[in-house]
């Protein structure tokens, strides 16, 4: 009883936080619609079990995406409201629910086709991945991610440093005397100035020419 | 008294399907760049209420492992996202989607 008025709630808050996304004109409005959303689903992993995920996503995804978020709508200004009745390309709108349907029902289709039932392997009575009772998740997610997962967890560190500097090279100002010049830019500026400076070395002959022409008629 | 129907995992499954496809109509109707990324947030939480719910199906806990993973990702794709972004709204401060053709700056 308990676990079905909890799954109601948080799935109504889910569903109602993503349909703000989508329908909310203000950028603002729509980031907290999305806090809305990313705590339901907090709490859909609670009830799940998995407490450390849930900590993990209110602090990650609530504490630290969405206020990136807010800081760039807020710092560049940009949290204007969009007109949503204008539909820039002609049947986007239309294509947009049937891809939306159709992605619905294929996920829906395959998981009737299966009545429900996860068809993967179920881990092995006993061995280190199968989930214990008793023992925190956080102890087995632990142990997961630096016995089996380890390359990938040391890879991930070499991820968000390039994250860190692609944001770092992205947003930073360039200044006039930091600009990098591009040497096929350069050498197409040095081809087309050179040959502006020829054709001003030509004209003056040509008027010349014309001079003389008008002198001899 | 209210006959109690008992929540199954594939309830679960099914409001990520949902959440999925709300994220991708989204992504696809919004014209604001900042609106389209929190679109993709939403279907990338879709997916890691899927995992952590097979997770739990298959009493399996390398499903909770991928969901870290995914979260780690998903910071680095918005930092990464949002500086392209800063850079483009710098210039033009009411860019949609559609001044994204420009990306050289």
């Amino acid at each position: 009883m308990v676990e079905l008025v909890v799954f109601l709630i948080a799935a109504a808050i889910c569903l109602g936080g993503a349909i703000g996304v989508i329908v909310n004109r203000n950028p603002v409005h729509a980031a907290l619609s999305l806090v809305a959303t990313l705590f339901g689903i907090a709490v859909l992993f609670i009830a799940q079990e998995a407490h450390f995920l849930a900590a993990v996503q209110v602090i990650v995804y609530a504490g630290a995406i969405v206020i990136l978020f807010l800081f760039v709508l807020m710092l560049l200004g940009v949290d204007r409201s969009e007109d949503l009745t204008i539909e820039p390309i002609k049947g986007q709108r239309i294509t947009a629910a049937i891809v939306g349907v159709g992605i619905l029902g294929l996920t829906l289709i395959a998981l009737a086709s299966t009545s429900g039932e996860a068809t993967g392997a179920r881990a092995e009575p006993g061995s280190a991945n199968e989930i214990a009772e008793g023992v925190a998740d956080i102890e087995q997610i632990g142990e997961s991610l630096f016995t089996d997962h380890l390359f990938a967890f040391e890879i991930t560190s070499v991820l968000l440093v390039i994250a860190i500097v692609g944001a770092v090279m992205m947003s930073r100002k360039v200044r006039r005397e930091d600009r990098v010049e591009d040497p096929l830019v350069a050498a197409h500026q040095a081809e087309a100035e050179a040959r502006a400076a020829a054709a001003a070395a030509v004209s003056p002959d040509s008027d010349t020419h014309a001079d003389a022409e008008e002198v001899e008629a | 008294m209210l006959a109690v129907a008992e929540v199954t995992p594939s309830w679960y499954l099914v409001l990520g399907a949902l959440l999925f496809s709300a994220g991708a109509v989204g992504l696809l109707v919004r014209r604001n760049p900042l609106v389209m990324f929190m679109c993709v947030e939403l279907m990338l939480n879709a997916v890691t209420l899927t995992f952590v719910t097979f997770s739990r199906m298959l009493n399996d806990v390398h499903g909770m492992t991928v969901v870290v993973f995914v979260l780690v990702v998903a910071a680095a794709e918005v930092v990464v996202g949002l500086g392209i972004i800063v850079a483009l709204l710098r210039k033009q401060p009411t860019a949609t989607a559609d001044d994204l053709s420009i990306l050289k700056g």
